[in-house]
């Protein structure tokens, strides 16, 4: 029950803000019902719900394990969003305001999707209800930006779709009714046929791929992020990617109770450290920092995937990851965003001297990079080191070997593009305006209290959490 | 599986070879659409005993497959005041071929997956696969958004026709969604092709080529 207010109260506010009559007070809905929603969703994290076996909707173990992240996340980019949509007041906010709560509420739906229909749908219209986020700055770059995005995406999802079929008819062809709960078909593995199976396996991870953004199918993500408000950007990111994640480990699950676990570890793999190395090469060679975070992305989303090919250690070092990314990548493309309003330019070419014109904004930036690129004693350092430990107790040496290497490319090609925006003189248009900026409280909070939770879950995971995370293991792997 | 159905999917796989060889827009949305109706009608034939549940879901298939999305197509097209003609990134006749080679491979290919003895003898998989592939080609070889958008609903005109497998085992509210989904989301493209428009002053997708590395 508590599970279902998660989805109607953001829905209702995203009623609301479709017939709220004034653009000055909308945004205030969106706190409101972030709050709300946070509140509720750690409540439910305490106080874990029973969820009936068959429910095709339930804040499970797996949506325990993530769902307070995504919500923690979404508020504060929503105490973000007050200030920034204020900036903006030349734009209309209404429908802005109404599809940011419609995310919210189908984040939530697709995280207790416990059927592959259901998650399916929500996932779709999830894609749409990001569509008039990602152009709401309205330039013909981010036109194309959302045509792509909307391609691309659509492509994928259709893919997932014919993957869903594939499930069902493998459950059929074994002589089961087709049903597609997650529980049913766990726990009918044995009889599911494995051709089917294993087709269903590549069309559902190349179409939830797309979603999380796992190289090859993550060219989209440079555009989107590049092109959106910083907002949308750390939505997107920290977001809805888990929803990408969460849905490749309830299927992994269903394909391991069939038999076939060692198949999927081995393509998660490849396709995990495929991700990374892709993204540490593109690291090396963009000159936009915007879009160098959607490259940081496709590398966490590798980091992800490797850490669910790694067995029980591994997978729950991939759901500790989650949240040292969401809230750390949250930290950067919000202060990311105040650097390139500043600035007015987001290239290395344009732009540099940042610390002299929005010195808080940029020493966050620096340390969010420190952080995202693992350096201690942040979030992200402890979660990718158990994902290591795991790649070495499970005997994947030459993993570990090529994941450090990875990494270790990302981090000098990061630091090369960061460093050049913030060190130096200021220069071009940043130089005129940049002297009359000022870096409101507003603006500085919402960042830095995500990189203090980031540090916090380095420094001291709660205790909460990792029973969460242990809960979540033990639904994924019975 | 009688034969009506069987002459139905025959149907859509001529209108997959049509589609790509078409060379307006008008007619390329009207092919999708008749695709679409054809499709729709199949699950009531399929049926022996009558549901109201199946017939709802027909009608509703029919309905928005058949009048809504080309209604939305249409809009969007006379919207943006484009030039009529399709340009083809892949020729007409290569697509053609391609197509063509596509659905001979479709037919083979559906040969060697395993099927329930029901399912085995039946067009629904090499039709499945046929139409996938076409709207694969469409995506791929138009240039054009609204081309584009006829490939995507081919594709998943594709998908659909392979979930008829299931038309037994899987919860119409499931269908109900997907379908739902599918219109908004057309719906949606409509408005961003319109923005396209008044952005780049044509809908050639040639031309966003602002954002690459």
């Amino acid at each position: 029950m508590n599970g279902l207010l998660l989805i109607v109260v953001p829905v209702v506010g995203a009623a609301v803000a479709a017939v709220w009559p004034s653009d000055r007070t909308r945004p205030w809905l969106l706190p409101v019902a972030g709050l709300a929603h946070t509140a509720l969703a750690f409540w439910l994290l305490f106080h874990p719900p029973a969820v009936s076996p068959g429910a095709w909707l339930g804040f499970d173990q797996l949506a325990r394990a993530i769902l307070p992240v995504v919500s923690l996340l979404f508020l504060v980019c929503a105490a973000y969003a007050v200030p920034y949509l204020r900036m903006r007041s030349e734009r209309h906010n209404r429908v802005f305001v109404a599809s940011l709560l419609a995310c919210l509420g189908l984040l939530s739906a697709a995280h207790q999707a416990r059927h592959l229909g259901v998650l399916w749908v929500t996932t779709e219209a999830l894609t749409i209800a990001t569509v008039p986020l990602l152009h709401f700055n309205g330039t013909p770059r981010a036109f194309e930006a959302t045509w792509k995005y909307l391609l691309i995406g659509g492509t994928g999802i259709a893919l997932s779709l014919l993957g869903t079929f594939c499930m069902s008819y493998a459950y059929v062809f074994g002589g089961g009714g087709g049903d597609l709960a997650f529980a049913t078909l766990m726990a009918h593995g044995a009889a599911l046929s494995r051709p089917w199976v294993l087709m269903a396996w590549v069309l559902l991870l190349a179409g939830y791929g797309t979603k999380m953004g796992l190289a090859p199918m993550h060219t989209w993500k440079p555009d989107a992020y590049g092109e959106a408000p910083a907002i949308v950007g750390a939505i997107l990111a920290g977001c809805v990617t888990t929803v990408g994640f969460a849905a490749v480990l309830r299927v992994r699950a269903v394909v391991a109770a069939a038999g076939e676990g060692a198949l999927t570890d081995r393509t998660l793999l490849v396709i995990g450290l495929f991700s990374m190395a892709a993204a540490a090469l593109f690291l090396m060679g963009t000159r936009d920092f915007k879009r160098m975070l959607a490259y940081s992305s496709v590398e966490q989303m590798g980091i992800l995937a490797c850490g669910a090919a790694l067995g029980r250690a591994g997978v729950w070092a991939a759901l500790f990851h989650v949240w040292n990314n969401s809230l750390t990548k949250g930290s950067l493309f919000l202060s990311s965003g105040t650097i390139r309003r500043a600035a007015g330019a987001r290239t290395v070419d344009q732009v540099s001297g940042m610390y002299a014109i929005t010195p808080k904004s940029a020493a966050i930036f620096v340390t969010g990079l420190f952080a995202i690129t693992a350096c201690p004693p942040f979030g992200p350092f402890f979660s990718q080191l158990r994902v290591l430990r795991a790649a070495f107790e499970s005997g994947h040496g030459a993993v570990a070997g090529v994941f450090l290497v990875c990494l270790l490319f990302a981090f000098i090609g990061a630091t090369r593009l960061v460093f050049a925006i913030v060190d130096g003189r200021p220069r071009g248009e940043a130089r005129r305006v940049g002297r009359r900026y000022v870096e409101s409280a507003a603006v500085v909070v919402p960042p830095l209290a995500l990189l203090g939770f980031s540090l916090w879950l380095g420094l001291a995971t709660p205790e909460v959490l990792r029973q969460a995370w242990t809960a979540a293991v033990d639904q994924l792997t019975p | 599986m009688s034969a009506a159905v069987s002459l139905l999917i025959g149907l859509a796989m001529g209108l997959n070879l049509l589609s790509l060889a078409s060379s307006r827009m008008p007619s390329l949305i009207r092919i999708v659409a008749a695709q679409g109706v054809a499709l729709g009608v199949i699950p009531i034939l399929m049926e022996d005993r009558f549901s109201w549940l199946v017939a709802l879901l027909s009608a509703g298939t029919v309905m928005l497959k058949g009048v809504v999305i080309p209604n939305l197509l249409h809009r969007a097209m006379r919207a943006v005041k484009i030039d009529r003609e399709i340009e083809p990134f892949i020729g007409f006749v290569p697509s053609l071929l391609l197509g063509a080679a596509g659905t001979i491979a479709a037919v083979a290919g559906a040969r060697a997956v395993p099927l329930l003895p029901e399912h085995a003898g039946t067009l629904l998989v090499p039709g499945a696969l046929a139409s996938i592939l076409t709207g694969f080609i469409l995506l791929i070889g138009r240039v054009k958004a609204i081309s584009q958008v006829c490939g995507y609903l081919i594709l998943e005109n594709g998908i659909y026709l392979f979930g008829l497998l299931l038309i037994r085992s899987t919860p119409l509210l499931v269908e109900s969604g997907i379908l739902l989904d599918l219109t908004v989301a057309v719906f949606v493209i409509g408005i961003i092709m319109d923005r396209i428009q008044r952005a780049f002053d044509s809908l050639d997708t040639r031309r966003l080529t602002a954002l690459r590395e």
